[in-house]
């Protein structure tokens, strides 16, 4: 068995500002050995532990589907040391990526359901990966309707802002981009918060129907209530968890709510499994 | 089961014939030590079979405070830059002769963590595959031990691949593992005790032994709560009271095994260290954010009971995340007692505990 502790070497193959402020950017990276590259399978809703030598590590989502191939992706939020530090490396700098760590959205028992994305902010990372993943050709078919609905304060907050407007023109997917505010007469799509935003678009709920939410706390806390007089259940909501975390395999004891551990036996929770745990998140 | 019988006079003898295949650990008080701890033994030191009972626990054997997991340079002109490379130790084969019961069946504890299925962590498990447990049984237990209540005694073989009874002028040597009896022939002692006197004998010592320990733990009940029922319970405020989050029952007790990562630069040269932490600090969950889902003292305290009494308990279905040496109990700046906190715990929502109130 191999180190967990051990990352893979990758060079970063490009450094694109997420935001127009700045205060996210998206790494590509490629591995060093190709063959790391079919190690690191992953699916869409896993995290990796982003090694920056001398730094340390963060736990980031991953923002690149499985159906992409050739590089992974991710977008960073500069918040601590790691983060600051990793905003100021180049193309061509060598650093480390562990992973893939963590379980993933329920790609099984999600096939021949109509799937509801909600986002908000930043935390649409690992909600990117699923969409590129579901809208694979490969993929489509295996899905019902697939609502997306994220928001951001302003336009220039949103992330992947030319795939959200590249989407918006396809009839395979229904997009509802919102931001909470702009001045932007151009503006083509919505304005409103998302949990109104949600209201106003989200499919009613079927037995068929699963909802995935990703956010700020404050949104989350407003768009739940909206899902159940939605007649979402409990268990046709699912999220994705974030906590501190070190060694992202469930060793180093500080990501558990009760029992689970973030890193290892989520970051994925339906509502109803959460509703059973401490709420240490 | 064989049954080595070891003459005292022969034992300094032993362990230096062993030492020919075995680094040897023992607990050992030296000139320079504050107490006695449980070490790597230099050329000419014994184990101190008077002091097993140490301190901190023998957990850092098998799993260092600080212990090196990488070493990299991030000099770019190095073809090695920024690459992380585990360096050589030493995982040579290692007696640890007189380690006490409890203190070996916790390794079997801690191990559920760092060999799993998934993934093997291959500091703690290379460490622990290297090593030979000698245990030495405990004779006299004092007051703090409540061993047997959680699944090891005084004489448990649980996790040992030797245990010796101190019989007064020698000792009895029951080889439980091949590598028990492995290191038992590399000492060179020979002499098969009557497998049934032998026995006898211990037994009877074992007894004794046992009915000194006069303190127990109970968790049929705790098992029998949910968790956010016990989470939730209104005893965490007072229990913690007292904590000052001081973090010495976490640094040691054996059974806890919570680990930081960091990175140590000097110059372009640097380490990335494994180090104990401990759920007692802030510190230990706080986002990058600045929101700590484990904010306050009365919440990092219910994680230490809720996670050693209730979420261990639940997960491996095993008993609980503790052996019962008595260590926190005996340490504790404020008196918590581990003992009373699982009775708390246990008791909760009883009739027996409504009328106690």
């Amino acid at each position: 068995m191999q180190n967990p502790y051990q990352p893979y070497p990758v060079r970063i193959d490009e450094v694109i500002d997420a935001v127009e402020d700045k205060s996210l950017k998206t790494f590509r990276f490629v591995f060093l050995n190709p063959e790391d590259e079919e190690k690191f399978s992953y699916r869409a809703g896993q995290f990796a532990e982003l090694s920056v030598t001398g730094q340390g590590e963060i736990p980031i989502g991953i923002a690149s589907s499985p159906t992409e191939k050739g590089f992974i992706m991710f977008t960073v939020f500069k918040v601590g040391k790691v983060t600051s530090y990793l905003h100021n490396m180049k193309a061509g700098d060598i650093m480390g990526v562990r992973g893939p760590m963590g379980n993933w959205y329920p790609w099984d028992s999600l096939e021949g359901k109509n799937i509801v994305i909600i986002g908000g902010g930043f935390a649409f990372t690992t909600l990117r990966s699923s969409i590129v993943y579901m809208l694979d050709s490969a993929n489509r078919s295996k899905f019902k309707d697939i609502h997306v609905i994220y928001g951001a304060r302003m336009p220039g907050l949103l992330l992947y802002r030319d795939e959200l407007y590249e989407w918006e023109k396809r009839d395979d997917i229904h997009m509802h981009i919102t931001v909470d505010g702009t001045d932007d007469p151009d503006w083509k799509y919505n304005v409103g918060f998302v949990p109104t935003i949600t209201e106003q678009k989200a499919p009613s709920a079927d037995a068929d129907t699963c909802a995935i939410v990703c956010g700020p706390p404050i949104m989350i806390k407003f768009t739940l209530p909206v899902l159940e007089n939605l007649g979402y259940s409990h268990d046709q909501i699912i999220m994705s968890l974030e906590n501190r975390m070190k060694c992202g395999i469930g060793m180093c004891g500080r990501c558990n709510i009760g029992k689970e551990f973030v890193c290892k036996d989520g970051p994925v929770f339906t509502m109803d499994q959460l509703s059973q745990t401490p709420r240490e998140y | 089961m064989k049954i080595v019988k070891i003459d005292k006079t022969d034992w300094s003898a032993g362990l230096q014939r062993s030492r020919e295949s075995y680094r040897l650990v023992g607990p050992i008080k030296g000139e320079n030590d504050d107490f006695a701890g449980i070490r790597e033994l230099g050329e000419g030191e014994e184990p101190d079979l008077t002091a097993t009972d140490t301190v901190l626990s023998p957990k850092s054997i098998v799993y260092p405070q600080s212990e090196i997991m990488f070493e990299y340079t991030t000099d770019k002109d190095s073809p090695d830059a920024n690459l992380l490379i585990r360096p050589e130790k030493n995982y040579s084969p290692c007696a640890v002769v007189g380690i006490r019961p409890y203190d070996a069946a916790a390794f079997l504890l801690v191990r559920k963590n760092f060999d799993t299925p998934e993934y093997r962590d291959p500091y703690w498990c290379d460490a622990y595959e290297a090593s030979t447990f000698i245990g030495l049984a405990v004779n006299r237990p004092d007051s703090t031990d409540f061993s047997t209540s959680t699944g090891s005694g005084p004489f448990s073989e649980k996790g040992l691949d030797a245990l010796l009874v101190d019989t007064g002028d020698h000792y009895l040597a029951k080889l439980i593992t091949e590598k028990g009896e492995a290191y038992v022939k590399a000492a060179g002692w020979k002499t098969e005790a009557d497998p049934d006197t032998a026995l006898k004998q211990i037994e009877e010592m074992k007894a004794v032994a046992e009915a000194r320990i006069s303190s127990a733990v109970a968790f049929e009940n705790i098992r029998k709560k949910t968790i956010l029922e016990l989470y939730e319970a209104d005893f965490w405020e007072d229990i913690a009271f007292s904590c000052i989050n001081c973090g010495t029952c976490t640094y040691l007790c054996p059974t806890c095994w919570c680990f930081d990562i960091q990175d140590e630069n000097r110059g372009t040269n640097g380490i990335r260290y494994k180090n104990w932490d401990s759920c007692m600090y802030p510190l230990f969950s706080l986002h990058g954010s600045g929101h700590n889902p484990r904010g306050t003292k009365v919440m990092r305290v219910r994680q230490r009971f809720m996670h050693k009494l209730k979420y261990f308990l639940d997960k491996y279905d095993d008993g609980i995340m503790c052996v019962g040496c008595g260590r926190c109990v005996r340490s504790c700046p404020v008196n918590i007692d581990i003992r009373r906190v699982c009775d708390i715990m246990n008791s909760y929502g009883t009739v027996e505990n409504a009328c106690t109130v």
